[in-house]
This record gives structure tokens, sequence and C-alpha cells, in this order.
């Protein structure tokens, strides 16, 4: 049950969002519901093939349609200097193609009209000669010698973008050599699309007037993309406005800079009129931003009774065209060495090799702190594996190698410091919630009776909040977060914070941090974030990073505020300052609770009657550079049925435990697992960014994409467990991409042990029912 | 997503439509529910040059129900029949198909006659009316003619619709006895096309013997298909376990799927038979309610 924003003493308690009200009754305010005096529309030509040379373009016949301002192509662009753009990742990436394409839907013109329609129909008339190329679609034929090179402005000629490893490669060898079971299996995780409900999108303002740039974009991380901006399009940073008004969804979709966006702001300043561009739902799917499409081949040793002894993994990543992930510089694999999870490994190995392919570029983070999701459902399928091989519960092979609560904080095999947790009390827990036992039971009837029946397992620990400036930055810049806070005379509190939510709650949770070490209600606190004028430097809100770190950012900037707030409480109440306490809503004297004085009293003296002294105001800004990240954790169990007539799976049961220690607010924790989950559930059985040979895109839309309905998605059970964080000011850890991290792998656990009894032991997500079938079929099980 | 220029016509009676459709030619597209149309002129994937826009025609309007069937007006809407309680007694298959058809917003909009006409070889109306034995009226200017919705389906896309015809009404004539019609669906998700879509319709006479059988499949061949020889199979024996089983395995033979990313030939076959097993197992438990519920 949902409490009201006046609830007291708020950090904790089931607040009712206060974004919802306006959301849900259709009263956001999202980038397409903006619309200046003047506004112009763009829209983009894109290639139709994967691969090919362009030998001409020919734009009359758009430039000569009336009501059409401009037509871009990249020698435009290139004429500027703005034909490529740097990546995140460190690479750089055409905005409009110039001599060749390199994906299909590739940006290759831009056409500014009156009117969107009125632009698509433009594009439509500009002609381009292609001479297609073979296309390379499979990143390991891409390393193969001879295969054709695909970025011929990249020194030296190479497919191959990157080479990563993490860990003791020799020592990871021996003691595979040494164990008693080494179990290898190949894992792929494909490429698959964050698809928010909004796509991107962004106005560009340029005033000639002034030299001032307003640039209103759906973006997760507002201040990068104005860093990012002044450096690529040379705009004094000063005379650069983001602002990423309401987001709806990003799961990384949304940090990116697109070409769209480049293609609008050039248009905007040439023109000196408004341009704005939102893409459609297909060139969202086909051109900003896959996610994972990692190719994992894990060794994973252990001793005859079951305890893990080396991990091995060597994975191929599959980049596309450009390298457009958005990871930390030091990490173009991300924190894919988190592999080892939940599990005391004595020593392991990882490598990543990082590939171009004829495929849209990317991959971004989707809801996942750089490519964790990958070493998660890995490590989990791993382990699924080798319980195979040993004859083993899952469950008992986890409780086994759990790193124990007294190895806390734990130094990883791959060089992580795992803040805390107790992963053997989740695992109780969800064990407890579902009845595990009984259900192993049931399975064994079942079985007997020829039925498919299968009991999934994933216990993963997850790395979130980028991060400790001693490890993390993006192009050079640290990754803090910040809230700058101010206190207005009658006690009302305007917190602003370097993050962007985008679904996440942060107007409410963010409210409540402040107001509880205020002494206020989330009614109190109005969070703003997103316009770059008024937000203080952040990194933005992507990776669970937003919690560990402008959340801690407002705790901290809250208690400095309180701190001046005592000093003041004391001038009011005429004791010293060492006799005030604070009994979470009033300061009053010590022992003399019955006189005390409100926030709301100190913020009007801290305008009206400051101490002899003091600097008038109530206000507190931090840059919060987190020592550590955080790790949260979980225990999901999911129970399935197959089918054998459709081999159809249904998801009867899923318990989801998490522990993210100090929960801020359980409802939109909740509901941030409930979202997760259901994402999991997608890319397990239902999605997958597929291409035939040829580098076309096989689900460039919503009915080749599948994004599933409340219809198919399970009934989700939540519960959790509470291990704080001990660096974090409230012991918070990040938790919104958990339950997409942590579900894939329970749920073709759950697939896999159904299948088991018939010599099953790997199947490739998704999970489509005609593959179930092709195996029931061969064994001769299908009805 | 904006469609490439267009004319819209909105007709005032049908006359005035089917002279339009005279007058222009192949450019012309009928435009009802536009739960097809539309999308695919969005994805600029059909470029009419005129819509005759005829969904609120009073003539088209409705269904009528008579001693020899019942006829559908051409612009009845899915949805319609997903609540017409009055006619589960004799065409139950009707309300059941129905509510398989995409999702509520479409439903509300989408017509039937427009299913058939678009040709979707994975939609449901086919199968579900090729199970009822429906038949289609084609007017045009100077001619009317009634063809049975076995030879109106040609091909994917492609029926025997003239340029300057239109789908007036579908009839489906009434059962000579007791009937029972289930559709089966196999979708990736709520609102999919069906990967397989199998219609079952029998009609039973005072001795539980099957006087008339339909079978109809979606979405495994270039068109909605029957199976012949499965419904031959059915008739003038009761509804058992041998018969159907008999019956699974010759309606999987009619059809004859191609292998895409939605399944194999093979998996496609079998999963017919398993719907055509499961359906007329179900409307032989529905024709019995007596059996096993005395005390």
């Amino acid at each position: 049950m949902a409490l009201e924003l006046s609830e007291p003493r708020p950090l904790g308690k089931p607040i009712r969002r206060k974004e919802d009200a306006r959301l849900i009754r259709g009263q956001g305010r999202y980038l397409d519901d903006i619309v200046l005096p003047g506004m112009l529309h763009l829209a983009l030509v894109r290639s139709p093939y994967a691969h090919a040379r362009i030998r001409r373009i020919d734009v009359q016949r758009a430039a000569a349609l009336p009501g059409v301002h401009l037509v871009l192509t990249g020698q435009d662009l290139a004429a500027a200097g703005l034909a490529w753009m740097p990546t995140l990742a460190g690479d750089r990436q055409m905005v409009l193609a110039v001599d060749k394409v390199l994906f299909q839907y590739q940006e290759v013109a831009a056409v500014v009209a009156e009117s969107r329609a009125l632009a698509e129909d433009a594009a439509a008339l500009v002609e381009v000669d292609y001479e297609p190329l073979p296309a390379v679609v499979d990143p390991y034929r891409a390393l193969e010698p001879g295969s054709p090179i695909l970025r011929e402005d990249r020194d030296p000629p190479s497919n191959r973008i990157f080479h990563w490893e993490a860990g003791d490669r020799a020592a990871t060898e021996a003691a595979l050599a040494r164990s008693a079971v080494v179990v290898r299996e190949t894992v792929r995780m494909p490429r698959v699309h964050p698809a928010p409900l909004e796509p991107c999108g962004c106005i560009a303002d340029y005033q000639r007037a002034t030299g001032r740039l307003t640039w209103y974009v759906t973006s997760q991380a507002p201040h990068a993309h104005r860093t990012v901006l002044a450096m690529v399009a040379g705009i004094p940073e000063h005379k650069i406005r983001v602002v990423s008004p309401d987001v709806g969804g990003g799961f990384g979709n949304k940090v990116p800079v697109f070409p769209g966006y480049v293609a609008a702001i050039v248009a905007a300043m040439r023109l000196n009129r408004p341009v704005k561009w939102v893409e459609t739902r297909t060139e969202n799917l086909t051109s900003t931003n896959f996610a994972r499409d990692y190719h994992m081949t894990v060794e994973i040793g252990a001793d005859a009774d079951g305890k893990v002894t080396a991990l091995k993994v060597s994975t191929i990543a599959d980049h596309g065209a450009f390298d457009a992930a958005a990871d930390p510089t030091r990490f173009p694999a991300g924190l894919f060495s988190i592999v080892t999870g939940s599990y005391d490994f004595p020593v392991a190995f990882a490598e990543v090799d990082g590939v171009y392919t004829n495929k849209a570029p990317g991959g971004v983070a989707y809801r996942c702190s750089f490519r964790v999701t990958e070493a998660s459902f890995l490590i989990e399928r791993a382990m699924q594996s080798l319980a195979l091989r040993l004859g083993m519960d899952p469950v008992a092979l986890r409780l086994k190698n759990f790193i124990p609560p007294e190895k806390f904080p734990y130094h990883s095999p791959l060089g992580w410091t795992y803040d805390s947790g107790n992963y053997r009390a989740t695992l109780e827990r969800a064990m407890e919630r579902i009845g595990y036992a009984a259900l192993r039971q049931e399975q064994a009837e079942r079985r007997a009776r020829g039925e498919l029946m299968g009991i999934g397992v994933s216990t993963f620990t997850e790395i979130v909040g980028a991060g400790p400036s001693h490890t993390f930055d993006i192009l050079g810049i640290k990754m803090f977060d910040s809230c700058e806070l101010r206190v207005h005379p009658t006690g009302k509190v305007l917190a602003r914070l370097g993050t962007r939510h985008q679904g996440q709650g942060h107007e409410t949770t963010f409210a409540q941090v402040i107001a509880e070490e205020l002494g206020l209600t989330a009614d109190d606190v109005l969070v703003e974030e997103g316009d770059t004028d008024t937000a203080p430097y952040g990194l933005g809100t992507y990776a669970s990073r937003s919690t560990p770190t402008a959340g801690a950012a407002a705790a901290v900037a809250a208690r400095r505020v309180r701190d001046k707030a005592r000093r003041i409480a004391a001038h009011l109440l005429e004791v010293a300052e060492d006799d005030v306490e604070w009994d979470g809503t009033r300061f009053h004297p010590a022992g003399t609770p019955a006189r005390g004085v409100t926030m709301a009293e100190v913020a009007l003296a801290a305008y009206t009657n400051p101490p002899p002294g003091m600097e008038p105001g109530l206000e507190g800004t931090v840059y919060y550079d987190p020592p550590n990240l955080t790790f949260p954790n979980g225990a999901y169990l999911c129970v399935v049925d197959i089918d054998k007539g459709t081999s159809q799976v249904h998801v009867r049961r899923f318990v989801a435990v998490d522990d993210c220690g100090t929960v801020i607010n359980p409802m939109v924790v909740e509901g941030q697992i409930h979202g997760g989950l259901t994402e999991g559930f997608a890319i397990a059985f239902l999605q997958e960014i597929a291409f035939d040979e040829q580098g076309n895109c096989l689900a460039p839309n919503f009915m080749e994409y599948l994004v599933p309905t409340a219809v198919e998605t399970p009934q989700w059970e939540t519960d959790r467990t509470v291990t704080p964080s001990p660096h974090h000011p409230i012991g918070a850890k990040g938790v919104g991409e958990s339950p997409n991290v942590g579900s894939p792998a329970a749920f073709v656990n759950a697939v896999i042990d159904a299948l088991a009894p018939l010599g099953v032991t790997h199947l490739d997500i998704p999970l489509y029912p005609w593959k179930i079938w092709e195996v029931l079929h061969e064994r001769g099980v299908a009805e | 997503m904006f469609p490439a220029p267009f004319g819209y016509v909105r007709a005032e009676s049908l006359d005035e439509a089917l002279a339009v459709l005279a007058r222009e030619g192949p450019g012309a597209k009928i435009l009802a529910g536009g739960q097809s149309l539309l999308p695919m002129m969005k994805l600029r994937i059909a470029e009419p040059a005129l819509l005759v826009d005829i969904h609120r025609l009073p003539a088209l309007t409705g269904w009528q129900e008579t001693a020899e069937g019942l006829t559908l007006g051409a612009v009845v809407r899915h949805s319609q029949l997903e609540r017409a309680e009055a006619l589960q007694e004799f065409y139950p298959l009707l309300g059941r198909t129905a509510r398989w058809i995409a999702d509520p917003l479409v439903r509300n909009r989408g017509t039937v006659a427009g299913s058939l006409a678009h040709a979707d070889p994975a939609g449901d109306w086919g199968a579900a009316l090729l199970a009822l034995g429906a038949s289609v009226t084609l007017r045009s200017l100077t001619r009317t003619r009634e063809l049975p919705l076995d030879a109106f389906l040609v091909d994917i896309f492609t029926t025997a619709l003239e340029p300057d015809e239109v789908l007036t009404a579908i009839r489906i004539p009434k059962p000579a006895g007791r009937p029972f019609g289930t559709y089966l669906k196999l979708e990736r998700k709520v609102g999919d096309f069906a990967v397989v879509g199998v219609a079952v319709n029998v009609v039973l006479d005072a001795r539980h013997t099957v006087v008339e059988a339909g079978i109809g499949l979606a979405g495994v061949g270039p068109r909605a298909l029957r199976a012949p020889a499965a419904e031959a199979a059915l008739i003038g024996h009761p509804l058992e376990s041998g018969g159907i089983r008999e019956a699974a395995a010759l309606a999987a033979e009619a059809a004859d799927p191609v292998s895409d990313r939605r399944g194999s030939r093979a998996y496609k076959r079998n999963v017919v038979r398993v719907f055509v097993e499961r359906g007329l197992k179900a409307l032989a438990d529905e024709s019995r309610p007596e059996v096993g519920v005395t005390a």
C-alpha cells in the first residue's frame, strides 16, 4: 500500500511516486511534445545495403521539392570537418556516409523541410547509386585472414577493434589442467535492443544573434552530451544548453550521440531555424544502438566434490560498424570481469576481442552496468552446466561455492573488491519462498510421467555505481556525480542533480533521501534534473549508477545543510552547539525534547536571523566521488512447464529475492524489479536483432522484434534481503539493472533443467518454441 | 512514418464507391477498418493514389441471420463478432476466432471482410471462414458475383477481387445440426500473426454423428487452406479419439508451410496435427457435457 508524500521520516517507505500523477495522465513533456516557433523537421535517408560503395548521390529532386530547406550529405559535412564524430568508446563514427556504407540503415543524407511528412517525401527523392560489396555478418568470419576490411579509415587495417584481458592466464590454465572436472560451453548472448517506448530525438535551437545553442534531447547524460558537443562542434561549452525533458525510457539507448543529432544541429546552425529530428521505431531498432552480441566460450573447473577451481573465458564482441559503446574509457569490454560472479574462484582469466561487422554500431549497456549482463549470464549458465556434469543440485553447487559473508570486502581474482553480500541468506530466502524441496519432489513425479518441468537458478552479483575517479572516466571526465541543495526560507527544498531519470523515480526517491536527512517530507523537496544550465555537472543516469553516486551526493549535501542548520538551531535555542540534539525531525537542547525547532524554523532564521558572523542562506553542494562500486546481488528461482506438442514454455513461477542494501522506496524497487524481469524474460524467450547473410536486419519493427505485453509476462514474486553497502552514505546500492542482469540465466537454466534428462546441456537464446521442438523431436519425445 | 501523398474520398453510397473504383482503376483502394492498409502505407509498402472510404456505409454494416444462414456486411468489425452472443448458438467459431485477432484496438476498428480481402496467409479469418464453408459477394458497378471463399483466396496477398470490385458481404451457411467450433492459435506474443492457426468446426446430428466438418489452416501455406481429406474422414462418424487422430494426421498433410524464423516446416506441420487433435477433442468434450457429471 502506497503512502502519501506527506509521510514523515520517508526513507525506506513506499511513498507514492511524484512523477506518476503527470506521466500517467499524459501530462508529461517529452521531446516530441516540444514545438518551437519556426521549427523545421529533419528526416534521414538510409542505406538499403549492409556494405556498399557510394558512387553518386543526387539530391536535386529532393532539394527542388517546395518546402524543403536543406539537403545534407556526407560530402557537405566533410567540408565542415563533421563527416565523422567521436564515439564515447574512443572510436569514430560516420555522421553521414562518405564513400561507403557499412551497415543497412546507415545514415546517408539528411533532408530538412517544413513538416516531417514533407521531409520524408523529399528523402524518398534522394537518389543514391550504390555498388554493393560483400557483407561481413559473422564476427568470427570478420577475424579470418582474407576477410574484407570494413574500416578502411583505420590503421593498421583490421577488423579487430581491441583485445582486452584480465586475470592470470597461465595460472588459470594450470588450475584447469589440474581440475578433476572441466566443463566447456559456448554461450551466445544475441544482439538485442533496449527499445524504449519513446525513441531518440532532439531539437536543435541555435540563435545566431547570441551564438547560443539550446539542444533539447532525449538524453540520459545531458552534461556528458554538452561536453561532447563542445568538442565535436566547436561551440564554446558555456554557449551550449542541453535540456533533457521527460524521457520515456532509456535503458542505455539514450547515452550515446547519434548521427541524427549532429545533422539536426548542423542544419539548425545553417538555417538559423530550430530543427527537430525524432527517429521512427524502425530507425531506433536498426540504427541507434543495440546491446549484447557477445559470443562467449567458458571453461569452468572443479574438484570432484564440486568446489570450483578456475574460470577461463574467451569472448568475441560484435560491435558492428563502429565501436559506439559508452563504456568507461579504460574498459573496452565494460565490467565484464565481474564474470566470476558470486563464487569464490581461486583464479580466473577473461579476454575479449572487439570486432567490426557490417551491422549497426554499438553496443550499449542495456539496463546493464557495461557488459555485466553478459558476464552474469555466462557464469550462471556455466554453473548450471557444471552442476549437470557433477550430478549435483544446482542450488547445492552454489551454496558450496558462494563467497562467504566473512570474506567481505572480497577481492575477486579479476580485480574487484566486492563491498558486501550474504549470498547464502538471499538464496535460502528464495528457496523458502518458492518451496524448493517440494518442487524437486514434484518434478521427480512429473518426470516419471514423462512431463517436462524445470527449475532454474540464478544467483548473480552485479557491479554498479561507476565510478571511483581512480578507475573510471569517460574520455577523461571522471565519473562522479553531484547534488546541489537549496533550502528556501519556508523550509521547502530545491534539489538539483547531475543525473537524469527516465522512469527510475528520482523525483520521489531522492526527495526521500534528502527529506530523511533534513526532517522533512518528500513533498517538501523538489528534485530537478536534466537542464545543464541549472543542474550541477554529473555523468548521468545509466549503469545503475544514480543512487550510488548522485544519491550519495544528495545524502551528503543534506548532511552538510543539516550541519549548518544545527549551528543556527543552537543560536535559536540559545544553547551551545554541542548541546543541540537532532531527533530526526527537530533540533532540541539535550535533555529537553519539548523545546525544539524544526528545519523550517531554522531555514527561516537562515535568511532572517542568522547567528552573528554566519553567512546567510542554507545551501549545500556536493560532488561525490564514490570510494568503490556497489555490488547488489540476488537469488532468482524459476519454474517452467514445457508443452510437448507446441514446445511452448510456460513460466509457472518466478521468485526474485534481491539484495540492494538499504532500500529507499520498496515500491519503486519492486517496480524496477518487475520491469527488468519482464525485459529479461523477453531476452530469454522472444528477442533478437537478427540478420541474414547479406546483413539485412530481420527485426526492424515490433512485428518482428517482440516486446512482451501483460498477457505473456509471467507473475513475478519479489522479496529482499538487506546487506547495506559499507561505503555508501545510506548503505544503498544500485538496483535497476539487477533483474535484467540476473533473470535471463534463471529462465534458460529452468528450460535446460527440464530438458536435462534428454541429455540437453545448452540451447542458445532466444528460446523459441521451435528450437525446443527440434530437440524433443530428435529425441522422440515430442507429442 | 508518414505515407506517400494520397487522395481520399468518403463514399456516401456503395454505388458511389463502385463508380469511383470504376473511374480510378487499380490506383484506388478501398479503406474499411484500415488496420492492414494504413500500416503498409506508413511503411510505404503500399502507395495507393486514392483511398475510397466505405467504413460508414449503412448498407455494409451489421448482419442478417436467416433460415439459410448468416450474412455479414463488409464493415462488420472483429470486436462485434467477439461480443455477439446471439451468434453463439449457430456460429460459435466466429466469436472464438475473433478474440485471437491482434489486440482490442485493432479488433475495434478492423473488419472481417477487410481481413479476407487483404489475404494475409497467416490471417485468422481465412482459416475460420473456410472451416465454416463461407462464400463472398463481390460487386462492381456492372455486376455482382458470389464466390466460395476457397475460390476467392488465390495466393499470398492475392484474391480473385478485381480492381473495380468491392467485397460487400460474407455468407455462412446455416449448420444442419448442432455446431461446435473452436480456434487454436500459436503466436509468439499476443497480437502476433499466427505461426499456426487451426479452425475446427463440426456439426453433429441428434445421434452425435458428424454431419458437417470444416478444418481451416492459417500460416501454413501461401493462403489460408482447407483440409478436405481430414474433413471427409470425420463425416459419418461420432467424434472419437481414433477418428480425431486420423483427421489430425490428414490435416497435417494438407498443410504446406515454409521454414522461417517462426519455425521449420516440420515443426509447423506438427503443430497443425497437435492443434487439430486438441481442438477436436475439446469439441468432443463440449458435445458431451453430461459425461462424468453424474453423482
